[in-house]
């Protein structure tokens, strides 16, 4: 009997025995202070809608993928972390309620992806009001780090600014001087024209004209004509999604892509891989992010296509880096309370597969390389999505806004 | 020569481009309104069965390797038979009630299957190849006519016309007609009134998918394409006339070139500019250009 109980106390130590040390040493180490005890992230996307493809499930992965790969890092070690997600239906509204909700009753700290422009400046706002962190990677308004910038936003993949910048610039290099541009008819297509349009006359080319089509115009062959009569070298698509493959795909079929080049300014590998490298070859644009680019990008890229068949976008990878970001900074900062994180990002440097030395500057912009990519030929793309040629590398200093020039009222002039 | 401004050559190419968009909106207005004229059923889930095409030739492709060409005939029997089986399962109940049920039931089932195809495959879309007897394209002196754009205009309007013969020409028409007239008096005559609506409608979904797949090589395979489109062609059969089969083929037509023309002139306009004619046609002519006052 008495050796019976012996046993299974010397059982029970055996079996608590890796616990306690481990306590011991978290403790030692100084386990950030939590303010509810656990650290809850959010993302907050569009999971049905047209851009589902771009962020969705996608990014809700790639968010898991982060915390996994943290407390794997720290083996074990690590605080409470939680996920959440949640539909914002591509509409302000509902997502800054959504945020309000998330930030009231169920005290997330951080939320992340917010793609479409319009959410986020609505969600950068409330995040504000209630003192968390937005770290936005799938917007592209300039907005976010300039009249509308607040302390407790970083806008961290890509904006209009970097994709005219990159894309303009690099065409307007290698002599494509005149310009004729395909524009949606709304503020997002309006600004990226004026943006490549600034860009390309700043290198000695020229405007010579544009088309506004309505939002979602499904036939487009009738201003591609209008495109191939100005005889302009170089046809601009300052559109996105749906707009932008239509247009590229009558492109090809009226056989514009023969006498003009196609730069297409938001496209996402999503795009090409819907409209297969038959119809896309030869087009250039600029990315934050390739799957494909360095070694490890490609295991990150497999990783994920594991899990979900596809390869992540720009936007899901830039989900991936800002968690992680945010989870390191926690622990460097020793607490999740927001100022201090945000302190702590913006002294970090950002080294993962995402950023070499990216950093996070006064006006919430993180400051990376970005890639100019040209679209393969069919026969030289040797496996499923080898899709680009990384035809320059965007220096971090040239490819965003410089800080000089931003309208963000935080940076002391 | 000019014309306010624009060449009369490239006048010429938009015009054609005009006749190849107003082909389909011909024939998605005339499967509406043989459907409204035979079932009195506003069908709102054209756009979606017209989306079902384009899916249907771009599974038959990739899932069976199946081409263009019987794609063209398979899509359209198989999205028939799904539209036969909801007339026979769901519109049946409706035919006595106003026309605001069918609208609804209609509609909730377009979301229904929006939802699904979304759910399923994602909303960046398909790709689907332009048949390799079409692939490139013809100098027509005006301008380079891509060889697939051409056999869109022939083979709807083949289709159109065809349809037109078949409904006010033949015996099998006429009975149609009587059919919905009155139904229970060619019932007595010995035919089946319920299979011949079953079938007509089947019919009428039959011609949204086939301009589905005619669809799929040139605009981008999205399980919301049909959407984009089926306002502006109910607009169509509003204008035309609701349930007038040749209003709706010549006002397809028309309206295309006319769209074509507002992307020469006033791009941002082109979207509205059928909801403008809409307007100002049911001011003029409440019950469209083509149809009878009841």
């Amino acid at each position: 009997m008495k050796r019976k109980l012996i046993s299974i106390l010397v059982g029970m130590a055996l079996a608590t025995a890796p616990l306690t040390p481990v306590f011991a040493q978290a403790k030692a180490a100084g386990a950030p202070k939590l303010s509810d005890g656990v650290v809850r992230i959010g993302v907050l996307t569009d999971m049905s809608g047209l851009y589902s493809d771009l962020g969705g499930a996608g990014s809700v992965l790639a968010a898991k993928m982060a915390i996994d790969d943290f407390k794997a890092a720290e083996k074990g070690k690590a605080f409470p972390i939680e996920l959440v997600s949640a539909d914002h239906q591509n509409k302000a509204d509902v997502g800054a309620q959504k945020a309000r909700e998330w930030y009231d009753t169920q005290g997330v700290d951080m939320v992340t992806d917010v793609l479409n422009s319009a959410v986020a400046l609505a969600v950068t706002k409330v995040t504000a009001e209630k003192k968390r962190i937005m770290i936005d990677t799938g917007a592209a308004s300039t907005r976010l780090t300039n009249e509308d910038c607040t302390p407790y936003t970083v806008h961290y993949v890509y904006d209009t600014y970097a994709l005219a910048n990159g894309t303009g610039n690099a065409i307007v290099k290698q002599g494509g001087k005149t310009w004729f541009f395909l524009t949606a008819d709304y503020a997002f297509g309006h600004s990226l024209e004026a943006d490549t349009s600034n860009v390309v006359k700043a290198g000695g080319g020229q405007v010579l004209g544009a088309v506004r089509h309505p939002l979602n115009a499904s036939d487009f062959s009738s201003f591609l004509l209008q495109a191939q009569a100005s005889k302009a070298q170089v046809v601009g698509l300052a559109n996105a999604g749906g707009d932008t493959i239509n247009s590229i795909k009558a492109a090809n079929e009226f056989g514009l892509t023969k006498t003009q080049t196609l730069a297409g300014l938001l496209v996402f590998i999503t795009d090409i891989h819907s409209l297969t490298l038959q119809v896309a070859q030869g087009m250039m644009l600029t990315d934050g992010w390739y799957w494909d680019q360095n070694d490890d990008a490609r295991k990150f890229g497999k990783r994920y296509f594991e899990q979900i068949k596809k390869m992540p976008s720009m936007n899901q990878a830039g989900v991936y880096s800002a968690v992680t970001t945010y989870l390191k900074a926690i622990q460097a900062a020793g607490t999740d309370n927001s100022e201090a994180v945000m302190a702590q990002m913006k002294k970090m440097k950002i080294n993962d597969m995402f950023a070499k030395n990216g950093y996070i500057r006064a006006d919430g912009r993180m400051v990376h390389d970005m890639y100019l990519m040209q679209v393969k030929k069919p026969a030289d793309s040797k496996y499923p999505w080898d899709y680009f040629t990384v035809k320059a590398t965007i220096p971090a200093e040239e490819a965003f806004q410089p800080l000089a020039k931003s309208t963000c009222p935080l940076i002391k002039k | 020569m000019e014309i306010f401004g624009v060449p009369l050559q490239a006048m010429f190419g938009q015009l054609l481009l005009g006749l190849v968009n107003g082909s389909f909106y011909a024939m998605l207005s005339l499967g509406l309104a043989v459907i409204f004229g035979l079932l009195n059923i506003i069908n709102f889930t054209h756009g979606a069965v017209y989306m079902m095409g384009a899916y249907g030739a771009y599974i038959l492709m990739s899932a069976f390797g199946i081409g263009y060409w019987p794609a063209l005939v398979l899509a359209p029997l198989a999205v028939g038979v799904v539209g036969m089986v909801i007339e026979r399962t769901m519109l049946r109940w409706l035919y006595k009630l106003d026309h605001l049920y069918g609208l609804l039931l209609t509609f909730g089932l377009t979301l229904v299957l929006e939802g699904l195809f979304r759910s399923v495959y994602g909303v960046s879309g398909q790709p689907y190849p332009v048949p390799d007897l079409l692939r490139g394209a013809t100098d027509v002196g005006f301008m380079t006519l891509p060889n697939y754009r051409a056999w869109v205009v022939v083979a709807s309007l083949g289709v159109c016309l065809a349809t037109w013969y078949v409904i006010e020409r033949t015996r099998l028409g006429a009975y149609l007609r009587a059919g919905t007239e009155n139904p229970r008096l060619v019932q007595a005559f010995g035919i089946n009134v319920p299979l011949m609506i079953t079938l007509t409608y089947g019919f009428g979904v039959a011609l949204a998918a086939f301009a589905g797949v005619l669809a799929a090589p040139v605009i981008q395979v999205n399980p919301l394409m049909g959407s984009n489109l089926i306002i502006v062609v109910f607009a169509v059969v509003v204008i035309g006339g609701m349930g007038s089969i040749l209003g709706s083929i010549v006002t397809g037509l028309g309206l295309g070139i006319i769209e074509g023309l507002t992307k020469v002139y006033y791009p941002e306009a082109s979207s509205t500019v059928v909801f403008v004619i809409m307007a100002l046609v049911l001011m003029v002519r409440p019950a469209g250009l083509f149809g009878r006052e009841k």
